[in-house]
């Protein structure tokens, strides 16, 4: 089905009215009469003609000619757009979350990726250190010193990890998102954003 | 999200957005996120992050995003076409920030479309392998709910509704 944008305009400027809303639930339960939709309302006949007349020129509601009556009816076809439209805006919504999709899923990546990294050099370090020792061959200062080795190549690598996430999730923010674009962001902050991350 | 059945729980795994019309006046997202709170409150309240998905439909482009998340901060984004016609922007303050898990934010439409601020609730709710966004907008009034509908659509976003019959072809009912 498609969706004249001209009528929704119409039927959205129909369904803005509370009168006009409760109009449409009683014709949900059935064709109504005037006098019957006014009853509940309060309201003099005259007045609820006046919300019949913008129902019907929406095209929500028809009347018919029934002898001295005019009973309205929901046109359910068009109440229908209401909810394509609604579909619509999901839609809207849908494909930009799905773009936030992307961006969680880069930045996990990034940060597996970091922690790989972490962990290759980690595994170097300690067959460098284990070669070393063996080389060595001397007892407690090796050992002593493997253990410093060990240390020092975990505190480098860290923020060597941290830097490669970090620079990898800030490059395509600047070339996405355009010249135009002014952004004002504590990087520091984003930095710790993707340090914690999950495992 | 009570009473999820397995099933259902993998319908929003896959990341479906739940929309729901909640009372006379507000809007309720839901969506599941394959990632942990944290790293989804970092996209929903750093710009730098923000506006890399935050960029409206195609061609639509993001050309304005300063947020200033803390309570009594606040944020303004601008869209724009590729030759900055059809721009519009909105803005609004925060009225709570829980790290990581909700957010309280006001928002209004330059035109204000939308009669009025909106007040926005986002609850960000830890799950086994992810979060569930839960995303309350309640609109001024009922009416503005209704015209906040209709302005969205008129304004640019219509343009890109032919791309979206594509997408939403795809796209479980």
């Amino acid at each position: 089905m498609v969706i004249h944008e001209d009528s929704l305009d119409a039927i959205f400027g129909a369904l803005a009215d509370p009168t006009r809303r409760a109009i449409v639930a009683r014709l949900a339960n059935g064709e109504a009469t005037v006098m019957e939709i006014a009853a509940p309302l309060s309201m003099s006949q005259p007045a609820v003609s006046r919300h019949l007349k913008v129902l019907e020129k929406a095209g929500l509601i028809s009347r018919s000619r029934r002898a001295q009556q005019r009973p309205c009816r929901l046109e359910a076809e068009k109440l229908q757009q209401v909810n394509l439209w609604l579909e619509r805006y999901r839609a809207i919504w849908e494909m930009q979350f799905r773009q936030l999709d992307v961006l969680l899923q880069e930045m996990q990546k990034n940060s597996v990726d970091a922690k790989k990294k972490r962990a290759d050099i980690g595994a170097r370090a300690t067959r460098s250190g284990k070669k070393s020792s063996r080389s060595r061959n001397t007892g407690s200062v090796s050992k002593r010193s493997q253990e410093r080795k060990n240390r020092n190549s975990v505190n480098e690598s860290n923020p060597f990890a941290k830097r490669q996430a970090s620079t990898a999730a800030d490059k395509p923010i600047s070339k996405r998102a355009g010249a135009k674009t002014r952004a004002q962001t504590n990087i520091g902050n984003e930095k710790k954003g993707i340090g914690r991350m999950p495992q | 999200m009570g009473n999820v059945t397995p099933n259902r729980r993998r319908t929003m795994q896959r990341g479906t957005l739940d929309m729901q019309m909640e009372g006379d006046r507000s809007l309720r997202f839901k969506r599941f996120f394959e990632a942990p709170p944290g790293l989804v409150f970092d996209c929903l309240t750093k710009a730098e992050l923000v506006q890399k998905w935050l960029t409206g439909p195609p061609p639509m482009q993001m050309v304005e995003c300063e947020i200033d998340a803390k309570v009594g901060g606040s944020f303004r984004y601008a869209w724009s076409g590729p030759n900055g016609e059809h721009r519009f922007g909105m803005k609004g303050t925060f009225k709570e920030i829980s790290v990581p898990d909700r957010i309280v934010h006001t928002e209004v439409f330059d035109e204000d479309w939308t009669g009025g601020e909106t007040l926005c609730t986002t609850l960000l709710i830890p799950q086994e392998n992810g979060t569930m966004m839960d995303l309350l907008v309640q609109y001024a009034t009922p009416e503005a709910r209704a015209g906040a509908m209709q302005t969205d659509m008129k304004d640019g976003m219509s343009q890109s509704y032919d791309k979206m019959d594509g997408i939403l072809t795809g796209m479980p009912a």
